[in-house]
């Protein structure tokens, strides 16, 4: 084989090499892009927000703080009891509402109103918020999130929404 | 020569097992390997035990928001060796985790991860973490309120990655919420992605294994030389080397019954762990709790100043992984034996020291409000008078004793008050009841003045009074007056 043929096959090789390396690379992605992309589509676009009827106004007196518990707007067939969310209520005025969101905004444990004391607390870490929500103690950053509440023909409704999310400071 | 012979004989010609596959098995391996070495093999073996309990589980578990909850209480329940499968689940994960962390170990105080086995220690502490990630989403496939909130948590926790935090705290959910998607994720990523993330690290770990030799007992005179380390082993190996089979193996052999005995023991008598209540997120009276592997961490997370939280969340996992991959690299080479290396051997001492304290905090979780708590009753309250009896009762209903212990009633978060009426006065008592303090809410705006008066009078009454017998030893302690 003289000069000549060696460099043609050499660079018939070497072009065989990158062929097959691309066209791998090529299945590669046409394998993994569909898949990779399913997998992420929940982090595309958000659903609609539904109101969800928890109760009629008289069912809660003034002034008092009660759990409602209602299905949430992402809830696929499969959930089950997964779709349910919760959200403490609370009746200020005659048709004047405030629904606090049971995740604390520490790292999302579910806080429980203690009446007598008027205060939010976690079981987590010990996290302690007052009545309005503002942190009272312990590790959370943030007041506790709160719901958009409407009244609707004596029904009242909360509004579904993202679990909120305590996001760091140099976010 | 027989016909079942002959198809013997046929399979290995044409698969090359007694060319290929014996050779391994039969690699020269140093003599004194002996019961120090059998930690890694038997980490495999609980592996083993995962992926066919693990199996055998998925033919029923059924991975839905709706079905996971009720077909775990049938392969509990009803399951014919439901429950006994469920505890060597449980028992064989336990029992992978304490193994590779024996494992990691041992090999760090014998410096195992020296040239030219550093390749080996990087792929076992990749797979260590893996196995953590197993642990941490097989908790949440026991889809009980537990495995719910557990979710919320790691998700929050991912949340404040900058930037990229809610994007991460999403996908983990599977959307904006917890529900239908976040279960099958973790199914997925569970039985699927970090299973093969195993087999595949097993793979290099083993092949890394058998292209450097295992690493001899740590000797004071033999140092770790770059130029001349193959060239040694190989001349010691060739002197005083035994096959792996059977002269080494039977020792894994052994330990690994013993693991298995252990897991199968554990799961028979102790069971599986109890189920919590149903996966309900508006069912706000669970109380999350990681499996006992991560109390440490829940500990860590519990105690922190807020103003570090966001970075020991983020940084602790990376900083570990990193920490624990460079190890290598600031050394691979010089004296092995743990005698010359007193800073190893610190190390380990002051991590398992600090694992085992942090761990029994996580478990007792001081910081926890005791929403259990009883009142107080009245051999405690030791009055008959009403104000400081209302005030008694009072400390309950406003949940002094969630965070407060009086006479070992009550929670750990904050001080105890067995003696408060010593430590501080009425007019201290007032202001830090109103007003709150380091890590106490105000209770200003939930006490009228008369409920405040009888609570003050009440922790007033709290002093030191030693018992009886105490009493006796301090007076017969005292000497006499002339």
């Amino acid at each position: 084989m003289g000069n000549e043929d060696r460099r043609c096959a050499a660079d018939r090789r070497s072009f065989l090499n990158r062929l097959t390396l691309g066209l791998g690379a090529l299945v590669g992605a046409a394998m993994s892009i569909p898949p990779l992309a399913y997998v992420l589509s929940p982090l595309v676009g958000r659903p609609p927000r539904k109101w969800r009827d928890v109760g009629m106004l008289e069912q809660f007196p003034i002034g008092e703080t009660r759990l409602v518990q209602f299905q949430d707007s992402t809830s696929t067939a499969w959930a089950g009891a997964t779709a349910k969310t919760g959200a403490w209520l609370r009746r200020t005025g005659e048709d004047e509402f405030i629904a606090f969101s049971v995740n604390c905004r520490h790292l999302g444990c579910p806080v429980r109103w203690v009446n007598d004391a008027k205060l939010f607390m976690c079981p987590c870490h010990g996290g302690v918020y007052y009545e309005d929500g503002e942190v009272a103690a312990g590790p959370p950053p943030e007041a506790l999130a709160r719901y958009p509440v409407r009244v609707v023909d004596g029904k009242i409704e909360i509004e579904t929404s993202p679990i909120p999310l305590t996001t760091s400071d140099f976010a | 020569m027989n016909f079942v012979k002959r198809i013997l004989v046929w399979l290995d010609d044409r698969s090359g097992f007694s060319d290929v596959v014996l050779p391994m098995l039969r690699h020269v391996v140093p003599d004194d390997a002996r019961w120090w070495y059998v930690f890694g093999s038997a980490t495999l073996c609980a592996f083993a035990v995962q992926l066919i309990s693990g199996i055998a589980l998925a033919t029923t578990y059924v991975p839905g928001g709706d079905a996971a909850y009720e077909s775990l209480l049938y392969i509990t329940n009803e399951a014919p060796l439901g429950n006994l499968l469920r505890g060597m689940h449980y028992y064989g994960a336990t029992a992978m985790v304490v193994l590779a962390i024996i494992h990691m170990t041992q090999v760090f105080l014998h410096a195992a991860y020296k040239y030219p086995r550093e390749l080996n220690w990087m792929s076992g502490v990749v797979l260590l973490f893996v196995v953590l990630g197993m642990s941490f989403t097989g908790q949440l496939l026991r889809w009980d309120a537990n495995g719910v909130w557990s979710v919320t948590v790691a998700a929050e926790m991912a949340g404040r990655a900058p930037l990229v935090g809610p994007a991460i705290a999403h996908g983990i959910l599977g959307g904006e919420t917890v529900g239908g998607s976040t279960l099958t994720r973790f199914f997925a990523i569970h039985v699927f992605v970090l299973p093969g993330l195993i087999l595949a690290g097993v793979g290099l770990h083993l092949w890394l294994v058998l292209r450097h030799g295992i690493s001899e007992m740590p000797k004071v005179d033999e140092p770790v030389d770059p130029q001349t380390y193959k060239e040694e082993y190989e001349a010691r190996l060739a002197k005083t080397g035994v096959p792996f089979w059977p002269i080494a193996a039977w020792r894994d052999a052994v330990f690994s019954v013993a693991v298995m005995a252990l897991i199968v023991g554990c799961a028979i008598i102790f069971g599986p762990p109890a189920l919590g209540t149903s996966p309900n997120p508006s069912d706000i009276n669970a109380n999350p709790m990681p499996d006992w592997y991560f109390w440490w961490y829940f500990a860590i997370l519990s105690m922190l100043p807020p103003e570090l939280e966001t970075y020991v969340i983020l940084g602790l996992p990376v900083v570990g992984l990193l920490g624990l991959i460079v190890i290598p690299m600031l050394s691979n080479q010089g004296a092995r034996a743990p005698s010359r290396r007193p800073w190893a051997v610190g190390t380990v001492v002051f991590s398992f020291t600090a694992l085992v304290v942090l761990t029994i905090y996580g478990y007792r979780k001081p910081w926890s409000p005791d929403f259990g708590v009883k009142p107080l009753p009245k051999e405690i309250i030791a009055s008959d008078d009403p104000g400081i009896m209302h005030g008694a009762a009072l400390v309950h209903q406003k949940g002094c004793l969630y965070c407060h212990e009086i006479d070992g009633y009550g929670g750990h978060r904050g001080p105890e008050l067995s003696d408060i009426g010593q430590r501080l006065t009425q007019a201290d008592l007032i202001i830090r009841i109103n007003n709150g303090g380091y890590n106490m809410p105000s209770f200003a705006a939930s006490l009228n003045a008369q409920e405040l008066a009888d609570m003050v009078a009440f922790l007033q009454t709290r002093r030191f009074s030693p018992s009886p017998e105490s009493r006796l030893e301090t007076d017969q302690a005292t000497p006499s007056s002339p």
